[in-house]
């Protein structure tokens, strides 16, 4: 076992409070620091280290050391073991009672597609006037992207978080470059999966790579006008992305999607995006006019700022989700 | 209109904007951008301050060209600016005192990331503290959700993994709480806005069909919010995350982010449900058994800690307790003892997390008591920072903590009946004791001497001590002028009505 694998409890000395105890000794022990009773409820652990130094060391040792595996199981085993019970328990108390409260509140609600003036005003002055004031067929785009356009800013942003998370978590640092899991990949996953012989996978790439591409511009182009817009849009073109990826290698998707050109394309679309409306918000409460056209509403240049949005939305949206596979498969999220 | 009407927009438009462009940057250049912007915000949300105070009234903004009920809006009023700015201050102090741990905890190629990270959590702080739109306060609480798990993550140790994922879960559960209150707000009420859903549930409230579901709403969302800001049941994933997070991120979370939550929820009481109809409600009281509870439970649990970060995440958890006990109090004096006490424990807090690693550093690394021994004497600045948040923890005279437990008692006697005051006065009398005697016991163990000779010289720069030095003023600031602060919180509750 090595010497960096974290220690399973039992070997550590604890300090029992006991009758023998005078309150003066415990006193004393809780004065020097030697007693802690708050181990082991439901926080982690006690550390072993509590040295920043030793716990750089650790983690460098676990990395390289697969036996402590072991231990790592064990010390989830443990932690089950005393409170797995309990735990269950209360969850299903808990979730039970939180469905029956909320069934019991559902049961005082406005009945659903019940017509009632007070509660239906906004949404009725959104279907009534959205296409004379957005200029947008699709309603549901004029909703999001331009009377309520503040809470989408947000949403993009929360995709754009979650993506600086997950690079965080996986992407490989010099850190982390070489490790097993590297390893892993480049040796036994290509030996049993090679990717030149998946023929059937090619084939049918081939003839559905380009459609999904072009389905995805055409959801894309087209939200202002019918169901669809950035989010879906990207999604599809996303998926377009991650098909051609597992079907062709990443070597092949590498010469074009490169991380530098995914950063480029995310900051380019946000930037735009916060700036287009930036500008929309700062002219609308100053009672400037903004002089963007709305257009024919069912035209293709329609909705006023919709459809710019809507491109910068689906390109970062498909350069997030290519982003998680391959940060999930590689630990990078394109070629350097 | 004047033209500082705008600054609001800005703050929230330019932080999301900086949180991309940091990505672009390198590592140093990410940090360098990032403090001159926090500097630039904090001009520009003192000017807002200036503006609310002088004209003495709130401004809101319609966010586009579309009015109240149907398009978003922002509100800007004395609270709301000095709440932000006071986050934006912390900030900025965190960051650059912590900024010699965040070198050596992070790898240096995500270094960009984590000032991206901060960047985006400065614009979900703003815009939570600006909204006056309970949708938009949920979309930048996912923001703020994710982000308070990213900083922490980023510094790559086991440990700091595994508490994300608890917190993250416990995060998740609450947004959820959250969001289904809202939804069943927006079902009765038809609005998102908050003065619109104001004046229905106004109406609403006569009928006592709707007055249960508003309940209800009001009591998920409050169990929500709770949950996020780590009220008594819920603080067990506190010590984990303060006491691991690289300290900046400690700070930030522990002072900022737990905060943020629970003025949200303070403005959806006052500015939602209407702060009449909520003291009639039995959440109140629920919410002053919880905060007491909070209060002695997480002091016990500091004192049985042997690590002196646990220690000071867990008497987070008892400060969380004053916070909502001051709510469950009730009235205009048990908020403004509430908000007083957000700003107190900021400060205070922050200070703390920015100096307990400084100490262990002289001690070998260890955070351990046995090993702080003589820290504060191997580390003078260290030392007599952590004394002063030391200090204003307990309740000395001077400093923040006196003027909020003292606003407490007031705001007790003020709103409550004999044995609401009884018990708030217990409840303060054994937390000060528990307290100091905590505080006390570490700060005598720093201070006496030890044979311990491992002194590495550590140069006292200016980025860790200006800092400090604006934290321990704003400190004392609190304390010494306590009534301007709280005449101001006074004047921003009346705004909200």
């Amino acid at each position: 076992m090595s010497k960096y694998a974290p220690q399973t409890g039992g070997n550590k000395p604890k300090q029992k409070i006991s009758g023998l105890q005078s309150a003066k000794e415990r006193f004393v022990k809780w004065l020097n620091g030697d007693f802690d009773s708050a181990v082991h409820i439901m926080e982690t652990d006690e550390t072993p280290y509590s040295n920043r130094k030793e716990i750089k060391e650790s983690v460098a040792g676990i990395k390289s050391d697969l036996s402590s595996r072991d231990d790592v199981k064990r010390l989830i085993e443990r932690e089950r073991k005393s409170y797995y019970r309990l735990y269950s328990v209360v969850a299903i108390i808990s979730a039970v009672l939180l469905i029956g409260v909320l069934l019991f509140v559902i049961s005082y609600l406005p009945r659903y597609g019940k017509e009632n003036p007070e509660t239906t005003a906004v949404v009725a002055r959104y279907i009534t006037k959205g296409v004379e004031e957005t200029g947008a067929v699709n309603v549901v785009a004029g909703m999001i992207l331009d009377y309520r356009a503040f809470d989408t800013l947000g949403e993009s942003h929360v995709l754009f978080t979650a993506l600086v998370c997950v690079m965080i978590l996986l992407r490989m640092d010099k850190k982390n470059r070489r490790t097993q899991f590297e390893d892993y990949y480049t040796t036994d996953l290509m030996q049993f999966h090679d990717i030149s012989k998946e023929s059937i996978m090619r084939c049918v790439g081939m003839i559905l790579i380009p459609s999904i591409f072009l389905y995805g511009i055409y959801v894309l182009l087209n939200g202002q006008n019918g169901p669809g817009g950035g989010f879906s849009g990207g999604a599809v073109m996303g998926g377009g992305l991650i098909i051609f990826a597992s079907a062709f290698g990443f070597g092949v998707t590498d010469r074009f999607f490169t991380r530098r050109l995914s950063n480029v394309i995310t900051f380019v679309s946000l930037a735009f995006y916060s700036f287009a409306k930036g500008y929309v918000f700062f002219t609308g409460a100053n009672g400037l006019d903004n002089h963007i056209p709305k257009g024919t509403p069912g035209a293709i240049l329609s909705g006023g700022m919709i459809l710019p949005l809507d491109i910068a939305v689906g390109l970062v949206v498909a350069c997030t989700m290519f982003g998680f596979y391959s940060l999930f498969r590689r630990g990078n999220i394109g070629g350097d | 209109m004047d033209f500082i009407t705008n600054f609001p927009l800005f703050t929230i438009v330019l932080s999301l904007f900086s949180g991309v462009l940091c990505m672009m940057l390198s590592g140093k250049n990410a940090r360098r951008y990032t403090i001159i912007y926090e500097c630039l915000l904090i001009v520009l949300v003192s000017c807002v301050l200036w503006y609310t105070w002088t004209t003495n009234s709130a401004f809101t903004y319609v966010m586009g060209e579309f009015p109240a009920p149907w398009g978003n809006e922002i509100r800007a009023g004395v609270l709301e600016a000095a709440i932000a700015l006071l986050f934006l201050i912390v900030m900025l102090c965190s960051i650059l005192a912590g900024t010699h741990f965040l070198l050596d905890d992070i790898d240096e190629s995500k270094l960009n990331l984590y000032f991206t990270l901060i960047n985006l959590m400065t614009a979900a702080l703003m815009a939570m503290t600006w909204t006056n739109d309970i949708f938009t306060g949920y979309v930048f609480l996912e923001i703020l959700t994710l982000t308070s798990c990213g900083i922490l993550i980023v510094r790559e140790i086991g440990r700091t993994t595994l508490a994300a994922v608890r917190y993250m879960i416990l995060n998740l559960m609450g947004s959820g709480l959250f969001l289904l209150g809202v939804v069943l707000l927006y079902d009765v009420t038809g609005n998102l806005l908050m003065v619109p859903m104001r004046g229905r549930i106004a109406v609403l409230s006569q009928d006592p069909n709707n007055m249960m579901v508003i309940t209800m709403a009001v009591g998920i969302i409050t169990i929500g919010l709770s949950i996020k800001s780590g009220l008594f049941p819920f603080h067990y994933w506190m010590p984990d995350t303060y006491g691991w997070a690289t300290p900046a991120s400690g700070s930030i979370l522990s002072s900022l982010v737990s905060k943020c939550y629970i003025f949200l929820l303070i403005k959806i009481y006052y500015r939602v449900v209407g702060i009449e109809l909520f003291e009639t409600m039995p959440i109140r009281y629920l919410l002053l058994a919880l905060g007491m509870c909070g209060i002695v439970f997480g002091s016990v649990s500091a004192m049985r800690a042997n690590n002196i970060n646990r220690m000071v995440a867990f008497s987070s958890a008892a400060q969380i307790g004053y916070i909502y006990m001051g709510i469950g109090i009730g009235g205009t004096a048990g908020f403004t003892a509430a908000i007083f006490h957000i700003m107190a424990h900021s400060v205070t807090k922050s200070q703390l997390f920015l100096t307990t690693p400084r100490l262990a550093d002289v001690s070998g690394g260890s955070l351990k008591f046995s090993a702080l021994q003589g820290s504060a004497i191997r580390d003078k600045n260290a030392g007599v920072f952590f004394l002063v948040g030391a200090l204003s923890m307990i309740g000395i005279p001077i400093f923040a903590g006196f003027s909020s437990k003292l606003l407490f008692g007031m705001a007790a006697v003020e709103n409550g009946y004999t044995s609401m005051i009884v018990s708030v006065m217990v409840v303060l009398a054994i937390s000060s004791l528990l307290n100091a005697l905590y505080f006390i016991r570490t700060t005598i163990r720093v201070y006496s001497s030890s044979d311990q000779t491992d002194r590495h010289r550590i140069r006292h720069r200016a980025a860790y001590n200006v800092p400090m030095l604006i934290l321990t003023g704003a400190n004392l600031a609190l304390g010494l002028a306590s009534w301007v602060f709280a005449d101001l919180i006074e004047r921003g509750l009346s705004m909200f009505m």
